[in-house]
């Protein structure tokens, strides 16, 4: 059996999920592509908000195309291996 | 799908924090502007710049009246509320009365082409140096919806639901590239925020606009196309396109004219 396929993470997010109204602008400005909408959850006010998978590269393009300032950016010191990626 | 990183808290490896929630200068983030908007967008670029270049205590700003006057009670610099379009005189004043500081005017289209357009036109003829930053999305979204005099032949708005004609409506007005050929004029950019990437490039407008104006280089302005999903009648992840197939198509991105080292 092979193991578990990881994907280098440079940076990670902390999303404010309750100020998100769920435009999708980040989803489409992410290089990596790693942010997904919810489907079915909701925030707060009822609207669909971004989750983040392994693999982000902690670039700032969600943070500055985003309206409602619902992200904060960190970049890790030593990129990380998390599992994830392509399977 | 599994496997999403959690997003609640600091990461506990070490990390440093390279962008906050709240911008530079602006104390509450939260605004009830619609989903998707560009306006907020531009105004983080625009505070961005100021704190950049370390101006945020000589800072001025002018507001003009619109959506993004939303945020004229939540910034970290002073803020004067104009009449509709009247903001360029209203920096004049203030940046006669105190020359050091440095003052810039936040206006929509409506405000600024349709509403207060021999303003703007005079302040650059007399080449004021304050910098106007104009947020154009083709429509009055404020007041419902309605055309500007900015709007792009074929642009949806409430009073031009078949699209703006040019027989019955007239074709818009393209600022920039006006103000360009006005002499007192010493910089003009178009900028837009569809993208992380046109985001950047517009903020280096705004950086060379405050350069031009702390050089008294003369009149500078850049032009931000932002997105208005609803008062385009598009959804919002389709708005950075329509921007760009549609108001970026007229109103041509880039820096139209700068003569800040003559």
């Amino acid at each position: 059996m092979s193991p578990a396929p990881t994907v280098r993470t440079r940076g990670t997010l902390v999303i404010d999920i309750d100020a998100c109204k769920g435009c999708d602008l980040c989803v489409d400005s992410c290089p990596p592509g790693v942010l997904v909408m919810t489907e079915h959850e909701t925030n707060a006010r009822g609207y669909r908000y971004p989750r983040l998978l392994a693999g982000c590269t902690g670039c700032q393009a969600c943070s500055q195309i985003c309206p409602d300032f619902v992200f904060q950016v960190y970049k890790y010191e030593t990129p990380l291996e998390l599992p994830g990626g392509p399977s | 799908m599994t496997g999403f990183v959690p997003t609640d808290r600091p990461p506990s490896a070490p990390a440093r924090l390279v962008d906050d929630f709240t911008p530079a200068l602006i104390d509450v983030g939260a605004h009830h502007l619609c989903p998707g908007c560009g306006e907020p967008v531009a105004m983080r670029s625009a505070l961005e710049a100021v704190d950049e270049l370390g101006l945020t205590r000589r800072a001025i700003a002018v507001f003009g009246i619109g959506c993004y006057t939303a945020f004229s009670n939540n910034l970290d610099v002073e803020v004067l509320q104009a009449l509709h379009g009247r903001a360029p005189s209203v920096a004049t004043g203030v940046k006669r009365a105190r020359p050091d500081s440095i003052v810039f005017t936040v206006q929509g289209d409506g405000d600024m082409v349709s509403e207060g357009l021999q303003e703007v036109l005079h302040t650059a003829a007399r080449g004021e140096s304050v910098t106007c930053i104009m947020l154009n999305n083709g429509v009055f979204g404020e007041t419902g919806g309605h055309m500007s005099a900015a709007t792009v032949v074929g642009q949806r708005t409430k009073t031009s639901l078949e699209g703006r004609d040019p027989d019955l409506h007239g074709r818009p007005i393209l600022l920039a590239s006006l103000l360009a050929h006005v002499d007192g004029a010493a910089y003009v950019a178009r900028g837009l925020v569809n993208s992380a990437g046109n985001v950047a490039r517009t903020k280096k407008m705004l950086l060379r606009a405050f350069e031009a104006q702390e050089r008294r280089a003369g009149f500078s302005f850049v032009e931000i196309l932002t997105m208005c999903p609803t008062g385009w009648f598009v959804e919002t992840e389709e708005a950075p396109g329509y921007l760009e197939d549609n108001l970026a198509a007229v109103h041509t991105p880039g820096v139209l004219k700068d003569e800040v080292d003559r």
